[in-house]
Formats: C-alpha cells, structure tokens, sequence
C-alpha cells in the first residue's frame, strides 16, 4: 500500500496544479455566465417575474420551458430575474465586510493604546456566535430587507478580517518607513493609508472569493428561512423554500433555483481556492 | 486500506499523558484561564443577546398586539411582560433567572392569554430532539473525517485522493437548504423511499421514526465531512513530509507502522481542531437543516420565534446555542493540550 510513502515521495505536484488550474479556468468561466445571467437575466425573461401565467405547479411545457411555480408563476423568468439580488448583495455585504474588518484592524493594530484590546474582545465576542444565529439576531433587532441582510453578513464577517489586518499591521507598524514616516510629522490616518494599508492588502485580498461564497451562503439562507428579502420578490434562495410544497408537481420550480445557487457558490469557491493558493494560506477563520 | 484506518480514535496513552513537572500545575491554570475567559464572553454575548432582541422597532407589546390595539390594551401587555421597567434591570433579572433555567415568559402565549406561558418548559423537547439529531451526525461524522481525510492525504495527487476530495470540494461549499432540496428530490420524489419531512408526530420520539432522521443527518454530514475532509487531508501531507517519518523509513520501519504508530498520532492533533469545528458547525446548520425538514428541534423553534416576534423565545434559544457554541470552543481547547506535549510546555 502507499507507494507515496514508501519512498518518501512529495504528492505529484504536476497534477495537483493541473487539477487545482482547471478548478480555476471552469470556475471563472462559471463565474462569468452566472454573472451574466444576474444582470442580463431580467432582459431575457420571457414573462414577468411577478404575474401569474397559467396553473399553479405545472409542468415544464412550450410555453414555459421550466413550468410554473407554486402561484402559477413562470420559473424560468424567476429563475433569470432571481440571481440579481444573490450576487448583488453578497458583493455589498463582502465589501462592507472589507471595509468595516480593515478599518478596525488598523486602528486595533496601530493604536496601541486601550482601543485595541476593547475592539480586539468585542470581535472575540462576535466571534463566539454561530454565524447563522448572530444573522437572525440582527434580523430579530432590525427586521428583514436589503440593507439589514447586507448589515447582518458585515457583522458576522468582519472579525475574521479584523484579526488578519490586526496581525498584519502590527507587524509592519515595527518597520521602519513607518517610523521614518513618524519621525517625518504624518498624521495618522496619513501613515495608515499609505504605508500600512498597501502592505496589508495580500492577505486580506487572499479571502476575497471564500468571503463572497460566505455572504452569498448567509444571504440566501436567510431569505431561503423566510426572514430575509419578502415575496414576491424573485430569489433563489426564497424561491427554494416558497415552492417546496410542490416539489412533486413541478420539481423545476426547486431544482432550477438550487442549480444556479450551487453552480454559483461552487465556481466562486474555485476561484476562492486559487486565489487562497496563490496570494495566502489562511482562510479557515471566519 | 483498513489497516490505515483503525487506530483513528484519539490517543490518550501514557506517553502523551505525561503530567509536567516543574512548574505547579500549568494545566490547571490554563483550564482556569480559558474558563473564566469562556465565562466573560457568554456574558457579553447575553448583553449583545438581550439588546438585540430588545431594539426591536416599535415594541414587543405593540408589535404582538398589532398597530391598531387600544393604547390601554399595550400597556397592560407591557406591565405584563414588564417592558415597563429600565433596560438594565431587565437585562439583570432575566439573567439571573437564565442562569437558573427561567427564561420568563412567552410574550406570544401571554398576549394569547394562555395560562401555561413559561418558556422553559417550552425548550426541553426541542433541545432533545436536536441533541439527538446532533449527535448521530457527530458519531457519523467524526470517523469518516478522519477516514476520508487521512486516506485522501496518504494518498495525496492520485486517483483515490481526486475520488474524495473533488465531492467534498462541491459538497462541503453547498448551503444546507440546496443539498437537503436535491436529497429530498432524489429520495422523496423520485425514490419514494423516505419522508421529505421529520415532524416525529405530536409527542414522538426521535428514536421512534429513525427513518425521518436519515435525510436531516445526510445533509449535515454532506456539509461537514466536505470542510473537514479538506483540512485533515492537508495535515496528513504536511505530517508525511517531516523528517522524522523520513528517518523512520530509512531505519526500516515498515509502511503500515510508519502510518499506524508516526502518522496517524501526529495527525490527531490538528485533527482535535478541525473536528471541534465541525461540531460547532453543527450548532449552526442544524439552524437550518431543521427548518429545511421541519424537524422540530432547537433550530425551528428559534426560526419560529424570530418569525412570530416572540423576543423572550429568541433569547432563550439564542443564549443556549451560543453557549453550547462556547463549551464546544473550550473543550477543544482542552483537549489539544492535553493531546500535544509541546503545546502544554507553552503554557
């Protein structure tokens, strides 16, 4: 058995890059369709995404390739209409993740004084929740729509990037062109935009993809509970859970929805994955 | 391939139980550091818990009640509930009754008028049946990780590595609901072989309707074993490349031993982590995995109670998941260290 041991063999790195390249191509070629079909979807629909158009729960027929939903309602329009809110709300929340994580990472890291252990252990704190339940909190508090969902992933998400940029700008705050820039009479935010910033950008940009799959994940979760976005908006995630009755009569009112949210999240991680692979190795922390 | 396999439960022999002379009890110390730091921070996530479930817009009362009862109607609700009261003084008495299992009343059951309003009794059943829906997953789960990871990183660039690690690279990225929607789909619709719901009946127990259980523990493991699978992996590969198997080998020790007796235990602890991360996964996918099937655990309850506007719900819920959150976090910690020589010398 195990060959690779016995000769104390690395594992084939030839292929493993091979395998982990095509990840890659497949995963940004996903990307782009899935994107195109946000944005361009509502222009090819060929029904409103709102109107009802025949029977409840019927079968994929001529006039409606992917038949209708649980209200009589066109799937493939919906299904076109319904990845707008996914993507464009999973890339707000991201960047409000970005923004908010390097914001306090800095500050937490470059102000040594009683600020960094004060945001340091409020991050601890939210980082002791289970993502989905702190997003149900913050719906509890705020209710559901848009900016609270978008809010909601900003806040499970942050500490993660709060803790790299921390540990980062410690670091770099030792070197000396920070101190040079000290001794020069900058001002902080100065120092903190151009010398420490750019140089914490690599690890922090290493994430991007797995944090975009999160959000994206969390957002449709929510909307997929109910609690999120509210009919009859068209969305992947609440079209999931809206039509399951039906799951028998017209499974396409289910499946189509899930296929692009799984095509989705599986060609963002792949290029998550690269981009991990190439720039950074951390990533297990949310 | 079995032989690889068996020696997967964790290794607690003398060897690495060593206790640690010289200085006085350093793992006492650290078990009370981390206890008093795990203690300190479910006590910040009860504040984050209550202010959350209070800053709801308009008010508990008016929101139970709807826009259009008397103004006599929501005070005497709030009297009831005692919103009347400062913010603070709730927040103490609802804890001190949390920390002895009242968790008040049901605002809901109280604004229906029911007599039986008290939210403990309400938790038990559910927190049964999620713990029990948790648990065979955990038994489930925590063999195949490493099983599945150890065989994958062993065997790391070839064909059986590709056969495990490309499923749990699709699988383990998927949410819940979309793999639990194609299981139902594939074992209810077209199968017909099992229930696409658990409602476990009125009083049922778990244990009674097994076969409900199959889909909620199918999507669960499929979500976690992915993750976990990946990183187990990773931690055989970098093991199999210290030097130490490598003088192994050259002294002639066979393959099956180099992995029985060097590998593996050195594999395990890293492993400790990644499987207390999966166990806390679950406390948050059984959030939704419930919903998806209607099981009627902790998970639904807390869904429902944020759906029905019941704050005192919520925060019962909420401060038991987070707990359970916690201990989980700490016992791993514990564990490790107990696991690992050269970590227990840092302390």
């Amino acid at each position: 058995m195990a060959t690779a041991i016995a000769h104390g063999r690395k594992p084939r790195r030839r292929q493993s890059l091979g395998f982990y390249g095509a990840g890659l191509v497949v995963g940004v070629v996903l990307l782009v369709l899935l994107v195109g079909v946000a944005i361009f979807g509502p222009l090819l629909a060929p029904h409103s995404s709102i109107q009802t158009i025949g029977v409840p729960a019927k079968p994929p027929d001529g006039s409606s390739p992917l038949g209708t939903d649980f209200l009589g309602r066109d799937v493939l329009s919906r299904v076109l209409c319904g990845g707008r809110s996914t993507l464009f709300l999973g890339g707000a929340a991201t960047l409000l993740t970005y923004l908010l994580g390097t914001s306090v990472g800095l500050i937490a890291g470059y102000v040594r004084t009683a600020v960094d252990p004060l945001l340091m252990r409020s991050v601890d704190v939210l980082l002791a929740f289970p993502a989905l339940l702190l997003m149900l909190l913050f719906v509890t508090a705020f209710g559901g729509s848009a900016a609270v969902l978008v809010g909601g992933v900003a806040l499970v998400l942050f500490p993660g990037v709060a803790r790299i940029v921390r540990t980062a700008t410690l670091e770099i705050s030792t070197r000396g062109y920070v101190e040079a820039a000290v001794a020069r009479g900058e001002t902080t935010l100065a120092i903190l935009r151009r010398e420490v910033f750019p140089n914490v950008l690599g690890p922090i940009v290493a994430d991007l993809g797995v944090r975009f799959g999160w959000s994206i994940i969390l957002i449709a979760s929510v909307n997929y509970l109910g609690l999120g976005l509210q009919p009859p908006t068209a969305d992947w995630g609440l079209m999931i859970s809206e039509n399951r009755d039906i799951i028998s009569g017209n499974p396409a009112a289910l499946l189509a929805p899930a296929a692009m949210l799984a095509l989705l999240v599986i060609s963002v991680n792949l290029v998550g994955d690269a981009l991990v692979r190439r720039l950074g190795t951390s990533g297990d922390q949310r | 391939m079995v032989a690889s396999v068996e020696p997967v439960t964790p290794v607690t022999g003398d060897r690495i139980g060593t206790p640690h002379r010289g200085r006085r009890h350093p793992v006492l110390a650290f078990v009370a550091r981390r206890l008093l730091a795990a203690v300190l921070t479910l006590l910040a996530a009860s504040i984050l818990i209550y202010l959350a479930a209070s800053v709801l817009p308009g008010n508990a009362a008016e929101v139970l009640l709807g826009r259009n009862a008397s103004p006599a109607a929501v005070h005497h609700l709030k009297v009831e509930l005692g919103l009347n009261r400062p913010l603070v003084d709730r927040y103490l008495s609802w804890l001190g009754g949390a920390v002895s299992g009242d968790f008040g009343r049901s605002a809901v059951a109280v604004a229906e008028g029911r007599p039986d309003s008290a939210i403990a009794a309400t938790l038990g059943r559910p927190l049964f049946n999620s713990a029990v829906l948790a648990l065979i997953t955990a038994l489930l789960l925590v063999p195949l990780t490493l099983l599945f990871g150890m065989t994958a990183g062993v065997f790391a660039g070839r064909r059986l590595d590709y056969a495990i690690s490309v499923p749990s690279l699709v699988f383990g990225g998927l949410p819940e609901f979309v793999s639990g929607t194609a299981l139902i789909f594939l074992f209810f619709t077209v199968l017909g072989a099992l229930p696409p719901v658990a409602l476990l009946g009125a009083t049922g127990s778990p244990f009674s309707y097994l076969n409900q259980l199959v889909l909620p523990v199918l999507t669960l493991l499929a979500v976690a074993l992915g993750a976990g699978i990946r990183q187990v992996r990773s931690g055989m590969i970098d093991v199999l490349q210290e030097d130490f198997i490598r003088f192994a080998r050259l002294n002639g020790v066979t393959d099956s031993r180099i992995l029985l007796r060097y590998a593996l235990r050195n594999a395990l602890a890293p492993s400790v982590q990644i499987i207390a991360q999966n166990l806390q996964y679950l406390v948050g996918g059984i959030i939704i995995v419930e919903s998806v099937f209607a099981y009627p655990g902790i998970g639904t309850y807390l869904v429902n109670a944020v759906q029905a506007r019941d704050v005192g719900e919520v925060q019962a819920a909420a401060i038991i998941l987070a707990a359970i959150y916690i201990v989980i976090n700490i016992i791993a910690d514990l564990v490790v260290v107990l696991l690992v020589p050269k970590l227990r010398t840092e302390l």
